[in-house]
């Protein structure tokens, strides 16, 4: 086995040369980035597409965890059409929505379809960062992180068909045009609007979405009933859990690549600033959900995770360690507030979406122009991209929902509702829930869920 | 021949099932059930908002055995599950009339 150790040694002797010398040469000069940086600045940034990607599997085991298992087959099934429907709008016309290459105002469009033409291949093509190819990637899964933001907010209620309608059209256009405005050098770029790697245009626009669906929606049957609340609780928090922590891991991927290189500094920077933010949510919302609901909700504390990587994502690499984990403190206390609040007024978000990724997308984003470190970032720029962001994506949410709610229908039936979604829309369920597996109560309201994965009980003779 | 049903806690299985072992019981069946009597559920507590558990786990000791042996059944299950906290649960005893071996076709006494 020596022997095949050697050649790898020899190699990374190579590269380590490779990498070592032109570092030292351009200790005084700001010259070109050599083949070796551009090579690892893509394999960064290729690596971070993947983190991004896992955060699709965060989503998913995230959302079925924290609703009843006779709606679980939906739910994946609304998260495995996003992130597939996400790259292939986002390839058709997204990208080029997105990213037209010109302009700087309010619409722009650089043709159907990818390709990477002469330069897309080459260090000329982003400063040595990335290749065409890996750009395209790396933005389609922010675009398909966006969409899927939706599914929680709107499950167990809405049509499937209706949803892929919704979740195809805000993905294709409304999640790119509006992120022209800033990453594609439109109008509110112009304006010194900063969101470094989508509080407000990944996050915040899911949220307005999420928002708009929930209220179009309304709230699942037996949740508020008279003036009481009652409580619908997930069917599986390990999978919760489970997916909270993938959506952390994806976000290295999705701090860390919003660098746009690999560059040692910035990366290694917004990675800690990030986890400073998820650590500081998480210890923010155990003490608030333990002093206002005199328990520690597990949910709540992965919502606070949430919360605060959702808050330092607009300014990972502009804020100070310490500002971090205030933006972190105050992300994790607000997304209690708000979960209990949107319940108060009787929106029904069964995963806490819009508490995590609208309202502490907009905390972030504020706090850029507070925490800043960067003089040119203000607060009222900061105001002004959220009210702007804000209008557009809930009115243009609000207006695709509508029209499908007018023409298609928006909910199931009732009947199909309480049977579970599994079976209504898809004929099949995800656990055997004939002896009793979780969350196959229904009565109305549903009866306590056992925390295990259905297995059935048999006992051999 | 009766039948005699117990709902336990689920937690007491492992002692109610060793204290049949003691009478010579080598046989039963058990099923995961939910239920409430007079105590009615407990108070929980999710996101926020409280909500009544009606329904609570229990599991359901089904034993056959012949009359002579049912006073002893009847006592060690009762002994065995009781832990002195409402929800303990109950034992039901129903006659049989009919049992079968499934394997050698044996019927009545030798079948249980």
């Amino acid at each position: 086995m020596r022997n095949e150790r050697t050649p790898y040694r020899a190699g990374l002797a190579a590269l380590a040369a490779v990498l070592l010398i032109p570092s030292l040469a351009l200790a005084e000069e700001e010259a070109a980035v050599t083949v070796g940086q551009f090579t690892a600045n893509n394999v960064w940034m290729m690596l971070c597409a993947g983190l991004v990607f896992i955060m699709h599997l965060g989503f998913a085991t995230l959302e079925s965890g924290l609703t009843r298992a006779k709606n679980t087959t939906n739910i994946l099934f609304k998260n495995t059409f996003i992130v597939s429907i996400g790259i292939l709008t986002y390839a058709l016309v997204g990208f080029n929505l997105m990213y037209p290459g010109e302009g700087n105002g309010v619409f722009a469009f650089a043709g159907f379809g990818i390709a990477s033409g002469p330069e897309g291949m080459g260090i000329g093509y982003a400063d040595g960062g990335y290749t065409y190819w890996t750009d395209f990637l790396f933005q389609a899964m922010f675009a398909a992180t966006c969409a899927t933001i939706v599914s929680g907010a709107v499950a167990e209620r809405i049509k499937l068909s209706s949803f892929m309608v919704f979740a195809t059209l805000f993905v294709a256009f409304v999640y790119p045009i509006a992120g022209y405005w800033k990453w594609g050098g439109g109008f509110l770029d112009g304006w010194g609007f900063y969101d470094f790697a989508g509080s407000t245009l990944v996050h915040s626009v899911g949220g307005w979405g999420a928002l708009a669906g929930a209220l179009l929606l309304g709230p699942r049957l037996g949740k508020y009933v008279g003036s009481r609340m009652h409580p619908i609780p997930g069917s599986n928090m390990p999978l919760a859990t489970v997916g909270v922590f993938l959506l952390w891991l994806g976000w290295f991927g999705f701090n860390g690549g919003s660098v746009l290189s690999a560059d040692p500094a910035l990366t290694s920077f917004t990675l800690v600033t990030t986890c400073l933010a998820a650590a500081a949510g998480c210890v923010a919302s155990i003490a608030t959900s333990w002093i206002v609901t005199s328990k520690p909700d597990l949910s709540m504390s992965l919502n606070g995770i949430l919360a605060g990587l959702v808050g330092i994502t607009a300014g990972a690499d502009t804020v100070g360690v310490a500002s971090a984990v205030v933006i972190g403190l105050v992300a994790g206390t607000m997304v209690v507030g708000a979960v209990m609040f949107f319940d108060r007024i009787r929106i029904d978000d069964p995963v806490g979406a819009i508490s995590v990724h609208l309202v502490c997308g907009i905390w972030g984003t504020l706090a850029v122009g507070i925490f800043s470190t960067n003089p040119e970032h203000s607060f009222v720029t900061q105001l002004t991209g959220v009210a702007i962001y804000g209008a557009a994506a809930f009115t243009s949410a609000m207006l695709i929902f509508s029209v499908i709610k007018a023409t298609m229908g928006l909910r199931v039936d009732p009947e199909e509702e309480m049977e579970g979604l599994d079976l209504g829309e898809h004929g099949a369920h995800a656990y055997d829930l004939a002896l009793g597996g979780a969350g196959s109560g229904t009565t109305m309201p549903p009866s306590h869920a056992p925390m295990r994965v259905g297995a059935p009980v048999t006992v051999q003779g | 021949m009766k039948k005699i049903e117990a709902i336990i806690k689920p937690f007491k299985l492992d002692e109610v099932k060793d204290a049949l072992g003691r009478l010579g019981i080598d046989g039963m069946t058990i099923t995961e059930v939910k239920g409430f009597g007079r105590q009615r559920g407990h108070t929980e507590l999710y996101r926020g908002a409280e909500y009544v558990v009606d329904f609570l786990p229990k599991v359901k000791v089904e034993v056959l055995v012949g009359d002579d042996m049912m006073e002893n059944v009847v006592n060690a299950l009762q002994e065995a599950a009781h832990t002195g906290r409402i929800g303990d649960g109950k034992v039901f005893v129903t006659t049989i009339e009919e049992a079968v071996r499934i394997r050698t076709n044996e019927r009545g006494a030798a079948a249980i």
